[in-house]
């Protein structure tokens, strides 16, 4: 079991400086993620989920505790986990495939292009590989961040509820979009969400984070295969067992 | 098949923006012409010896066409423009990016332009004359003091202003620093120094006038100051600020033809 963990997080603590003292935000957060494992963190608005995230991936560095990449130190943001975002950051200036090619800045990919184009087809984007990201949609757009993601073979996905900034009808179809890519390439992926089904019809696992300062409360395993119906009994018992961790 | 199809919607929609940007011509083309109306009007109302009607102008303006010297002084105007902005450019784009990305840098050099900045390029006249005496130099080099600073300060908060999340994304592919500013910061930035070089031109066509107004033996501030000195020619007068103007206009036009350029779209779109 422990050869396979990809990351292992634990006892981290954080917390930031403001006008009324010391505000903790993360307590004390354990978790081991297996490679390829899907694990979804649910948890309220403004409980420290991003944070947690920003220091998982190595953008923040938390006052306690380790973060371990396949049983090394992370030492800040790397290639080989990649964060996509609520907000995105796709470079409006450059087009789609330049977009794609971003990443591939060293040598030994090949026909960089090619390998962009190929990756553009994959989440459907073939055809727009000259446009700008101005001329997408949102949901395109979301796309063309997630084959920037996949081009560069990351063994890690992080995601900050990626898809809270599409419209339902979107955010449905790129649920079974990821599904779809993540058949054909195991990432190991770490997914943060308010979206309770979000996380059931994705995850393999799902951890339920308290409010502020944040901990692991509950943690679920979903034992269903995909394609997964959210209205399935065991779909909806899981669901309200979640809500009900959630306190709602 | 897609291709030419596309393209007949392309040209279908270049001529209709086109005739949409004609018909937008013709509001401030009215009110030009009120204007000249008015002032021909009031002019021959008053039975003016000395002001000039829109004819006159027009005929006086032919005249020195014809005889090559409006070409000139246009030509040393522009020669002096370009050469002080173009120096400006290169070096406030730089030192701009520098400004922005090293904080160290910006606070050390950001009070003392500030200060610069607000002193009239007319004040530096006097030093100028002092400095580089009354050739080619002068207007030269006041027209780099006009337009290096507000060049610098757009190119600075152009830096201060790009998104965390592009840099996070740059950091996260784990480029290297030449790429980080080739791919990201230097694009990300280009729109607010697009905006800079509009206004460092803009302020330096209406300095490098001033300048020859007072130094000079050629240009078009030198051509209004003579042509009212030899012989009241007022006609000359108000033909030499017109041309002025219309000039303006255009260098004003051929930077804004920077902002449709397929980089920078993304500022202007949204």
């Amino acid at each position: 079991m422990s050869a396979d963990v990809k990351i292992r997080i634990s006892g981290l603590r954080k917390g930031f400086d403001t006008d009324a003292g010391r505000l903790p935000v993360v307590d004390g957060f354990t978790l081991s993620v297996a490679d390829g494992e899907f694990v979804a963190i649910v948890g309220p608005s403004g409980c420290g989920k991003s944070t947690l995230m920003n220091i998982v991936s190595g953008f923040e560095k938390p006052d306690e505790g380790s973060v371990l990449i396949d049983g090394a130190p992370l030492r800040g943001p790397s290639p080989k986990g990649i964060v996509i975002s609520q907000h995105g950051s796709v470079f409006p200036w450059l087009t789609v495939r330049e977009n794609l090619m971003f990443g591939l800045n060293g040598k030994g990919h090949g026909d960089k292009a090619a390998l962009a184009d190929h990756y553009a087809a994959v989440v459907g984007l073939k055809g727009f590989e000259r446009s700008y990201p101005h001329e997408l949609s949102g949901g395109m757009l979301k796309r063309v961040e997630i084959a920037r993601a996949l081009v560069v073979k990351p063994e890690i996905l992080y995601m900050d509820e990626p898809f809270s900034a599409l419209d339902a009808l979107m955010n449905l179809h790129m649920r079974n979009e990821l599904l779809r890519i993540l058949a054909e390439e195991r990432h190991t992926v770490l997914l943060i969400t308010h979206d309770v089904e979000e996380a059931v019809y994705m995850a393999d696992r799902i951890m339920v984070l308290s409010p502020r300062p944040t901990t692991i409360k509950a943690a679920f395993t979903v034992d269903m295969p995909h394609p997964r119906k959210l209205s399935s009994p065991q779909a909806q018992q899981l669901r309200e067992d979640i809500l009900k961790a959630l306190g709602l | 098949m897609v291709e030419s199809g596309l393209n007949v919607v392309r040209t279908k929609g270049l001529v209709r923006r086109l005739a949409r940007r004609l018909l937008l011509m013709v509001p401030p083309l009215l009110v030009i012409a009120a204007l000249v109306g008015l002032w021909w009007w009031v002019v021959v109302k008053t039975e003016s010896e000395i002001f000039p009607t829109p004819w006159q102008v027009v005929t006086g303006a032919l005249e020195l066409a014809r005889d090559g010297t409006l070409w000139e002084h246009i030509g040393a105007s522009l020669f002096r423009v370009c050469t002080g902005f173009v120096l400006a450019l290169i070096v406030a784009i730089p030192l701009g990016l520098w400004m922005g990305w090293v904080s160290g840098a910006y606070i050390t050099l950001n009070p003392i332009f500030q200060m610069l900045r607000p002193i009239s390029p007319i004040a530096w006249i006097p030093l100028a004359i002092l400095w580089f005496g009354v050739g080619n130099v002068s207007p030269i080099f006041l027209i780099f003091i006009s337009s290096v600073f507000p060049m610098i300060v757009q190119t600075t908060s152009g830096v201060h202003t790009i998104e965390r999340r592009y840099l996070r994304a740059a950091a996260n592919f784990g480029v290297s620093r030449a790429v980080l500013f080739r791919r990201v910061v230097i694009p990300a930035v280009l729109p607010q120094i697009i905006v800079g070089m509009r206004i460092g031109l803009g302020v330096a066509w209406l300095v490098v006038v001033a300048a020859e107004m007072i130094a000079l033996h050629s240009g078009l501030g030198y051509m209004i100051m003579d042509s009212r000195n030899a012989g009241n020619r007022y006609d000359l007068v108000i033909a030499g600020m017109i041309i002025i103007g219309l000039i303006g206009l255009l260098l004003d036009g051929a930077t804004r033809l920077l902002e449709g350029l397929k980089t920078v779209r993304w500022r202007y779109v949204r």
